[in-house]
C-alpha cells in the first residue's frame, strides 16, 4: 500500500494527506468528520471466511422452516419467501418486488460478489471484472435490509402471540446468525486496499 | 495526517463516488463525459443536478405519504369478517390492546422516521439554495442521520410479509396487504433515493476557509 496518498472528503470535498495509519483505526475528516480511511488487518482472510459461512447460512435459511403457526390446531408452516409468494398472488408484485430484493436477492448478491473479488485475491489474481463488481456491491450496500427484516420478525411474532402458537424453525436461527457474518464481513473489509489491487489502465 | 486547506474541486482534482481515487478536472468544460480510471464510474464535480432531483423526490415523498396513511395497508378476514388496518389504525389498536412497546416500534419507523426525514431533507436543500453558513457541521450530521435510520421505516413492509404468510388458515383467518403499503413502501425508496441524491458537499462549497 503506498504510504502516503492524496484524498478528498466524501461529504466535504477538503483534501487530506494520508500517512501511514495503524491498521484498526480510522483517519477522520478534519473539518465534517467523515472516516476517510480505516486500514483492517488481514482483510482479505477475514471477510473470505465471514462470506463462505454466510452463503451456507443463506441456503439453510431460504430452505428450511422459517416459523410455523398453529392456530385451534391448524398449523401453517412458511419459509422465508412464503409471504412474498402470497404477495404476488394477491397481486401486489410491489411490495413482493421490493421483499424479495431488499431481504433475499441483494443479500444473495452481496455474499456471491464478495466470494467472486476474495477468493482470487487470496491467492493473488485479478478477477477479470474487480472493478465494475466491487463498485456495484458498494452501490447496493444500503438496499440489503436483513437486520430491518428481523426487526419485522420481531413485531410479527409479539403481535401474533395473543391468538396463537408460534414455532420457530431452523431458518430464522441461520438468518438471526447470517445478519451478524454479514455486518463482521463489512467490518473486516477494507475497500482502500480491494481499490489498491485494480490495475489502472491511463493515467488520470 | 496533514492538512490541505483547499477543497478537491479548487485543486481542480475530481474525486471518484466509487473509489476515492483523485482524476484531473479537464479545464475545457468539455460535453464529453468522464469516468474513473481506476473503477469505470462517471465523474462529476458535485452530484447532477442534486438540487433539483432531490426537490423532485422530496416531493413525491411528500404526495405519497398522504395515500401512504390514509389508505389500508392490511385487510384481515376472520371467519367472513373483514377489517382494514391504516398505519395509524393499527398502532392505536396496538395502545388499545396494551403493546405499546410494539406500538411505539411502529409509530416511530413509519409515522414519525419519514416525516422527520422528508422535512430535514426540505431544511437542507433551502439552506444550500440560500448559501447559508450557519453551522455546517450539524447540517453535515443531520445528513448522516437522514441516511442511517431510512432503511428502518421497511418494518411495516415486513410486518405486512410475514402477517400474510402466517395468518393464511382459509375460512378461518387470512391477511391481505392493502393499497398504503403500496403508497408506504414507494415513500421509503422514494426518500432513501433522495437521501443518496443530495450532495453534502454542496453544504461546505458556501464555506470560506478562514482558519488558515
Ligand atoms: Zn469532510
Ligand atoms: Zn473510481
Amino acid at each position: 500500500m503506498s504510504g502516503n496518498s492524496l484524498i478528498a472528503c466524501h461529504e466535504c470535498d477538503l483534501l487530506h494527506h494520508l500517512h501511514e495509519i495503524p491498521t484498526g483505526s480510522t483517519a477522520k475528516c478534519r473539518r465534517c468528520g467523515m472516516a476517510l480511511h480505516s486500514p483492517k488487518a488481514d482483510t482479505i482472510n477475514r471477510t473470505l471466511a465471514l462470506t463462505i459461512a454466510g452463503l451456507m447460512l443463506f441456503v439453510v435459511a431460504n430452505i428450511f422452516p422459517f416459523l410455523a403457526f398453529d392456530m385451534k390446531g391448524i398449523r401453517t408452516e412458511t419459509t422465508l419467501s412464503t409471504g412474498i409468494r402470497l404477495l404476488f398472488e394477491q397481486g401486489m408484485w410491489e411490495i413482493a418486488i421490493l421483499v424479495l430484493l431488499t431481504s433475499i436477492l441483494i443479500p444473495f448478491f452481496q455474499l456471491l460478489a464478495l466470494m467472486y473479488i476474495l477468493l482470487p485475491l487470496l491467492l493473488n489474481r485479478t478477477p477479470r471484472y474487480l472493478a465494475l463488481v466491487f463498485r456495484h456491491l458498494q452501490n447496493i450496500q444500503p438496499w440489503g435490509m436483513m437486520e430491518v427484516f428481523m426487526l419485522g420478525i420481531l413485531v410479527s411474532v409479539v403481535k401474533l402471540a395473543k391468538m396463537a402458537n408460534i414455532i420457530p424453525g431452523l431458518a430464522i436461527w441461520s438468518f438471526v446468525v447470517l445478519i451478524f457474518v454479514l455486518a463482521a464481513a463489512s467490518a473486516t473489509l477494507d475497500s482502500h486496499a480491494i481499490w489498491e489491487r485494480v490495475k489502472i489502465k491511463s493515467a488520470p | 495526517m496533514s492538512i490541505h486547506t483547499k477543497t478537491a474541486l479548487s485543486a481542480g482534482l475530481l474525486s471518484c463516488p466509487s473509489c476515492h481515487m483523485l482524476s484531473k478536472c479537464p479545464e475545457t468544460s468539455s460535453k464529453g463525459k468522464l469516468a474513473c480510471a481506476r473503477c469505470g464510474s462517471a465523474l462529476h464535480r458535485r452530484k447532477p443536478n442534486s438540487l433539483a432531483r432531490s426537490w423532485a423526490l422530496v416531493i413525491s415523498a411528500f404526495i405519497f405519504y398522504i395515500p401512504a396513511n390514509l389508505l389500508p395497508i392490511m385487510k384481515t378476514t376472520t371467519l367472513g369478517h373483514t377489517q382494514e388496518d391504516t398505519i395509524m389504525s393499527g398502532v392505536i389498536y396496538m395502545i388499545v390492546s396494551g403493546s405499546w412497546p410494539l406500538a411505539l416500534i411502529i409509530f416511530i419507523a413509519s409515522v414519525f422516521v419519514p416525516l422527520a426525514k422528508l422535512f430535514i431533507l426540505t431544511y437542507l436543500l433551502i439552506s444550500v439554495q440560500r448559501k447559508s453558513q450557519w453551522r455546517p457541521y450539524d447540517r453535515t450530521r443531520l445528513y448522516r442521520l437522514t441516511e442511517a435510520v431510512g432503511r428502518w421505516s421497511m418494518v411495516d413492509i415486513y410486518v405486512v410479509t410475514i402477517l400474510v404468510a402466517l395468518v393464511n388458515l382459509g375460512n378461518l383467518a387470512t391477511i391481505e396487504a392493502g393499497m398504503g403499503a403500496v403508497f408506504f413502501g414507494a415513500v421509503v425508496v422514494i426518500t432513501i433515493i433522495a437521501a443518496m441524491t443530495f450532495d453534502p458537499r454542496l453544504i461546505w462549497d458556501n464555506m470560506e476557509f478562514d482558519d488558515e
